[in-house]
């Protein structure tokens, strides 16, 4: 394995990913709104429910419905303190994973369907890399910062969420344990859903563009589990997420032998024309 | 010995039949030409000559090694000049050149002084820290080529490598082809540019369609084709109507003619002392009669016009 050469690639799609503002922008934004803007509205949500004229009524019916694994975390809690540990904890934790679904495509989007676009494949392919160091190194370039935007923006949202709720829940309550494994077990699965996806869909579009609405189609299971979840259907517990792990790096896998089985010299090339 | 070698080799694109049935060699050392229109299969060649792509029949052997087996260890060795030039519009010429330079292995310690020095030679060193979006395609160009040759290349691969270049940057081009094949380095160059074959190229196959329909020397390509000569014949300009009558009735049809010089070409070589009697027995005044080799350009569209007929 050429160890060099793959970090070469990685260094320069991550180069020209941080130049380019069609790529930058959503993964400057997305963050912020998830893990700032969210969190701090979600502390203020008793204070804006508790406002004339608005009511917890249909909380309590939501409380009512909830598994009871869910009712007994809330145990002993006030409505406010109820309703900030819903949102903070658990409506939130699929939204959590948008953030490392989107960064990894927008990435992959830009290395794989952009690098095409921009005709600079080509040079790359006259190198004396294999074709497993080329797709090692594409694929990283794409799941390295994913992860790193992911665990990053989880101690951002972890500051963010015990300083705004300070106030109603007087203590640190965030994160769990189920959090931890989230970020640790899920979220680079996810990276890697949507990196996988996204290069698959590079190989039949033509640029950026296409590649990124197109591969962003993964994000429709995540809002699934965002409604599954805000309806009571069922909740993020530990072995929900768990299982989730298991399921996404299944398929994770599959995609992977998939994008190998394609991600040849030859066949790229064929669709440069 | 053969550094480059294509076997009958075939190449299919679905219905499409790019390459078909090609075979040539090429020596250490020598300057090798493929010329052919648009589509011909210039390119495709290169990209199978380099294990980018595979044949789908017959072999092709570079530097010893087979691409399609051995493609990685190939290219350590072989530099491509890609036909649009294939640099990062987003990063700077040095950075694009250090990148590459950790692609095809330069030894690290050698890395800056090499991309310096290749940055110096193509004139960009006072450009090194723009980003190339800024470039002209001259100097895109340019950098491709520096990045061509970052790893010293046994074999070079050029497409195209004048094609948008100013005369003087494409003559630059033309004294470094023939420093590097100098050097012992075999460079396999694909042109339009007949001229340009014509003056770099100690061999050259003329493609048509995926198929070589001529191959050798620009010399032994002019033999080919018949060895016809072009004569251009001066002559007082009152007599250019009567000179022209004269060669009419000689059976000699392909005259062109402007104010005192009439150009005869496809004259065979052992008719021009006849021809030069017949017109002094005209009483046509002769100031100059000067026969000529065709160019690799007349060659090039009589070989064309060949294959078409
Ligand atoms: N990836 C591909 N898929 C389908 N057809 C292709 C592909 N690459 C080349 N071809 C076809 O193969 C033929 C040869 O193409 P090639 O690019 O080798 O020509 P060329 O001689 O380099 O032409 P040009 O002078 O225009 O660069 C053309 O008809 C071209 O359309
Ligand atoms: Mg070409």
């Amino acid at each position: 394995m050429n160890r060099r050469a793959v970090a070469a690639i990685v260094r320069k799609d991550l180069m020209v990913v941080v130049r380019s503002k069609a790529v930058l922008l959503p993964l400057i934004i997305v963050p912020l709104l998830f893990l700032v803007l969210l969190p701090a509205m979600a502390a203020l949500a008793p204070k804006l429910a508790t406002l004339p004229g608005s009511s917890l009524a249909g909380m309590s019916t939501f409380i009512e419905q909830m598994p009871a694994g869910l009712r007994q975390t809330i145990e002993g809690l006030d409505e406010s303190q109820t309703l900030v540990l819903l949102m903070i904890v658990y409506f939130m934790a699929p939204m959590y994973l948008i953030l490392p679904l989107m960064v990894a495509s927008v990435i992959a989007a830009d290395s794989f369907a952009g690098e095409k676009e921009r005709k600079t494949l080509e040079a790359l392919l006259y190198t004396p890399t294999t074709d497993r160091e080329l797709f090692l190194g594409k694929w990283l370039s794409a799941w390295l910062p994913a992860l790193g935007v992911s665990l990053g923006g989880f101690f951002v949202y972890t500051l963010v969420a015990n300083l705004s709720a300070w106030p109603v829940m007087g203590r640190v309550f965030f994160p769990n344990a189920m959090w931890l494994v989230l970020v640790l077990w899920v979220a680079p699965a996810v990276a890697a859903l949507g990196l996988g996806v996204t290069a698959l869909v590079s190989a039949r579009v033509r640029g950026f563009q296409e590649a990124y609405q197109l591969g962003g189609v993964v994000v429709l299971p995540l809002v699934a589990l965002v409604i599954g979840q805000v309806t009571g259907v069922m909740y993020f517990s530990i072995g929900l997420v768990w299982v989730l792990g298991i399921a996404v790096w299944s398929i994770d896998a599959l995609l992977l032998w998939l994008s190998l089985k394609i991600f040849r010299r030859a066949g790229l090339i064929d669709r440069l024309g | 010995m053969n550094l480059i070698e294509m076997d009958r080799v075939t190449k299919r694109f679905d219905d499409l039949i790019a390459l078909r049935d090609v075979s040539l060699t090429v020596a250490e050392g020598e300057v090798f030409g493929v010329l052919g229109h648009n589509g011909a299969g210039k390119t495709t060649s290169v990209r199978l000559l380099n294990g980018v792509l595979k044949p789908d029949g017959g072999r092709c052997r570079v530097l010893g090694l087979d691409p399609n087996l051995q493609g990685a260890r190939l290219r350590r060795q072989t530099g491509v000049l890609t036909e649009t030039p294939a640099v990062d519009e987003r990063l700077t010429a040095r950075e694009n050149l250090a990148i590459y330079a950790d692609l095809y292995g330069v030894p690290v310690r050698e890395c800056s002084r090499r991309v310096d020095a290749l940055l110096l030679d193509f004139a960009l060193l006072e450009r090194a820290d723009d980003k190339v979006s800024g470039y002209s395609k001259g100097m895109k160009q340019r950098l491709a080529l520096a990045r061509a040759l970052l790893h010293q290349p046994k074999a070079l691969f050029l497409d195209e490598p004048t094609a948008g270049l100013d005369p003087v940057a494409a003559h630059a081009v033309h004294q470094l082809i023939e420093q590097l094949s100098g050097e012992g380095r075999v460079v396999f160059l694909c042109t339009h540019n007949l001229a340009e074959a014509q003056r770099l190229c100690d061999r050259v196959a003329v493609l048509e369609r995926g198929r070589i329909i001529a191959l050798g020397s620009p010399d032994e390509l002019a033999r080919q084709v018949g060895g016809a000569l072009r004569l251009d014949i001066e002559v007082r300009p009152e007599q250019v109507p009567a000179a022209l009558d004269l060669l009419g009735r000689a059976g000699l049809e392909h005259v062109e003619y402007d104010a005192e010089t009439l150009a005869v070409s496809g004259v065979a070589r052992d008719r021009v002392p006849e021809i030069v009697q017949l017109l002094v027995d005209g009483g046509v005044s002769l100031y100059r009669v000067a026969p000529r080799e065709p160019s690799l350009e007349e060659v090039y569209f009589a070989l064309h016009a060949r294959e078409e007929a």
